[in-house]
């Protein structure tokens, strides 16, 4: 290709060699359904390269979290750090990863309202691409901040007895739980893309969905209603799972099973709705 | 691949009464379209009159209320992704990303067209040489003067060539010499035998690139055919009348719009001023009307440098077809008589 101007212009129109470029036969062929997926992942990626400030919140909460928590509800729960941590680490882990799924949601249909979404949406590539692109990447920011959570923990005096196995299995269940929201979000911010209302949104079910949960108390000290909430409350079951997997409290692993099945049904009802609310024409 | 897709079908572009209604507004009030392969097409109206909705009807991002098309032989609707696999489409809508540089751009588009991550590079790389985007290549491209992001959004469009390129406003808020460069890039895709269909709001443009045209306003297409087909149903022709002295405007334009009882265009030209003749009787009438017309100006004692009567401009053409201006912008204020 002949190398461009770089000097005097000249007043006319430049001419640019494209015409061989134009008639340069070009292999036209589908990109693979997963080739489309990891593009879209990678470009998630080079956005964080290129603006890592787009961590913050994937930092801040679990560090917010897991500091706070520890020291403002340790004391009043069960004796020392080494003691509370156990219960109080695996459920600030899930809590945090919860609440940071949110974000994913915001950036989303913040970016559904870009012309680079437009574009996408004109090619012909499986219509899956974008959203699973979009999990690669949240799976990444979810790791991040399960690692955070993780070592703080280590470093304020936990010791899992399930060890780097029990640690791990939990992590892999709090992203793969963290994944099924995100699919919430998605299927919410495909449908309004406005990052502020899809945070709004994702703020009045996360929040009391934290909170109405085991990750702090106990639920016998509950009143009765309060004790149905927590009970059937997803976040409830992946945070004992956590618990179980990261202090290889385990036994029959029901939690665990619990967890498993909400992330799956959770993801098996709102992927393709955003699947759908994806390819819709408008 | 073939450029001319299915034997005997010699029309990129086919359309039956498109009709798009968004809440009380007909954005597109049946919409019929012909354009030819290998056309350059050009679409015209004001903001807001319909043209974008029309290319993200015909790009399949929009589905049509009532009315059919074919695109390349193609259902509209039915046929979706057969017409995504050979269309590209830039403009105002269909874009980048901003927080990613221009060379990330192009090998994720050519990723997602389908090319291998070597040929996706290489060809990123001819593109952006090819564009005089070399030096920029690294940087984001929220960093991009208007005329090199336009420039890239097109380079974005050839990935792979494509058979119909839709290009919505292209120009739009560039300065003159990357207009220029712009029409220049037009000319080369055209050339090559790629179907174009541009919207615009300048009339030079449809002008310079388009070999025809459609007026759209309110959602309908008011007129159609090339350029000087449009401007012969316009009227006989238009007087030009230039001045001395600026200062002096104002009261040329109201003593031509009293003198020929029409409407008087202020060009971007402060000394000039234009003036659309009603199709008179016969041609000498012509003659009499602006000579009665610079009587008048000699009496009101305007000083008058060149008087010239020449075929309208498609702006006035967009006038008197649509009853308004085509611009938006104040290059052309109108004092009624």
């Amino acid at each position: 290709m002949s190398s461009p101007a770089t000097i005097a212009r000249p007043a006319a129109a430049e001419t640019y060699q494209i015409d061989v470029l134009l008639t340069a036969g070009q292999p036209r062929r589908r990109a693979g359904a997963l080739a489309a997926s990891a593009t879209f992942g990678r470009r998630a990626m080079l956005k964080i390269k290129h603006d890592p400030k787009q961590l913050v919140d994937s930092a801040a909460i679990p560090i917010l979290f897991t500091v706070l928590f520890t020291y403002l509800f340790g004391g009043a729960i069960s004796g020392s750090p080494a003691n509370y941590l156990k219960v109080l680490l695996p459920g600030t882990l899930s809590m945090s990863i919860a609440i940071v799924t949110m974000y994913g949601g915001g950036r989303l249909a913040k970016d559904v309202t870009t012309g680079a979404f437009d574009r996408f949406r004109s090619l012909s590539v499986w219509r899956g691409a974008f959203v699973l692109g979009g999990l690669l990447s949240d799976a990444a920011r979810y790791l991040f901040a399960s690692a955070i959570v993780v070592v703080l923990g280590l470093a304020m005096g936990y010791r899992p007895d399930g060890g780097a196995p029990g640690v791990l299995a939990a992590v892999a269940l709090v992203v793969a739980f963290g994944l099924s929201l995100s699919c919430v979000w998605a299927a919410v911010a495909l449908l309004i893309p406005d990052p502020a209302v899809v945070i709004s949104i994702a703020n009045v079910v996360l929040m009391p969905l934290s909170f109405a949960s085991n990750v702090f108390v106990a639920p016998q000290t509950m009143p009765g209603w309060l004790q149905a909430v927590v009970t059937v409350n997803p976040i409830s079951h992946v945070a004992d799972a956590a618990r179980d997997l990261m202090n290889n409290s385990g036994g029959a692993g029901g939690p665990v099973a619990w967890s498993l099945i909400a992330t799956a049904a959770i993801t098996l009802v709102f992927a393709p709705l955003a699947l759908h609310l994806y390819s819709r024409q408008r | 691949m073939s450029k001319n897709g299915m034997a005997g079908d010699c029309l990129a572009i086919e359309a039956h009464g498109l009709v798009k209604v968004y809440g009380e507004t007909r954005a597109l009030d049946g919409i019929d379209l012909a354009v030819q392969r290998g056309q350059v097409f050009g679409f015209l109206g004001p903001n807001g009159a319909g043209k974008t909705t029309t290319i993200r009807m015909l790009a399949t991002y929009t589905r049509p209320d009532s009315g059919t098309a074919r695109v390349l032989g193609h259902d509209l609707v039915s046929e979706a992704d057969a017409i995504r696999a050979r269309v590209a489409v830039t403009g105002q809508f269909a874009s980048l990303d901003d927080d990613l540089t221009g060379y990330e751009n192009l090998t994720i588009l050519g990723r997602l067209h389908g090319l291998s991550r070597t040929a996706g590079k290489r060809r990123a790389d001819d593109l952006l040489a090819a564009f005089d985007l070399t030096d920029a290549a690294a940087r984001t491209v929220g960093g991009y003067s208007g005329g090199m992001r336009r420039r890239l959004d097109i380079a974005a469009s050839l990935i792979v060539t494509p058979d119909l390129l839709f290009l919505d406003e292209p120009t739009t808020g560039l300065d003159p010499r990357s207009r220029g460069q712009v029409w220049e890039l037009v000319r080369q895709i055209a050339a090559v035998g790629t179907t174009v269909l541009l919207t615009t709001q300048y009339l030079d443009e449809a002008d310079q690139l388009a070999e025809q045209i459609a007026v759209i306003d309110h959602g309908r297409i008011v007129a159609e055919g090339t350029s000087a087909q449009l401007k012969s149903r316009v009227g006989s022709g238009t007087l030009h009348v230039r001045l001395l002295d600026g200062e002096q405007r104002p009261r040329a334009q109201r003593v031509l719009a009293r003198a020929l009882a029409g409407t008087v265009h202020l060009a971007a030209d402060p000394l000039a001023l234009s003036m659309l003749l009603a199709n008179p009787a016969d041609a000498t009438d012509v003659g009499r009307l602006v000579g009665h017309a610079m009587t008048q100006l000699a009496d009101a004692r305007v000083a008058v440098a060149e008087v010239a009567l020449g075929q309208p401009s498609l702006d006035e053409a967009f006038l008197a077809l649509t009853g308004h201006t085509a611009s938006p912008t104040t290059d052309h204020e109108d004092v009624k008589a």
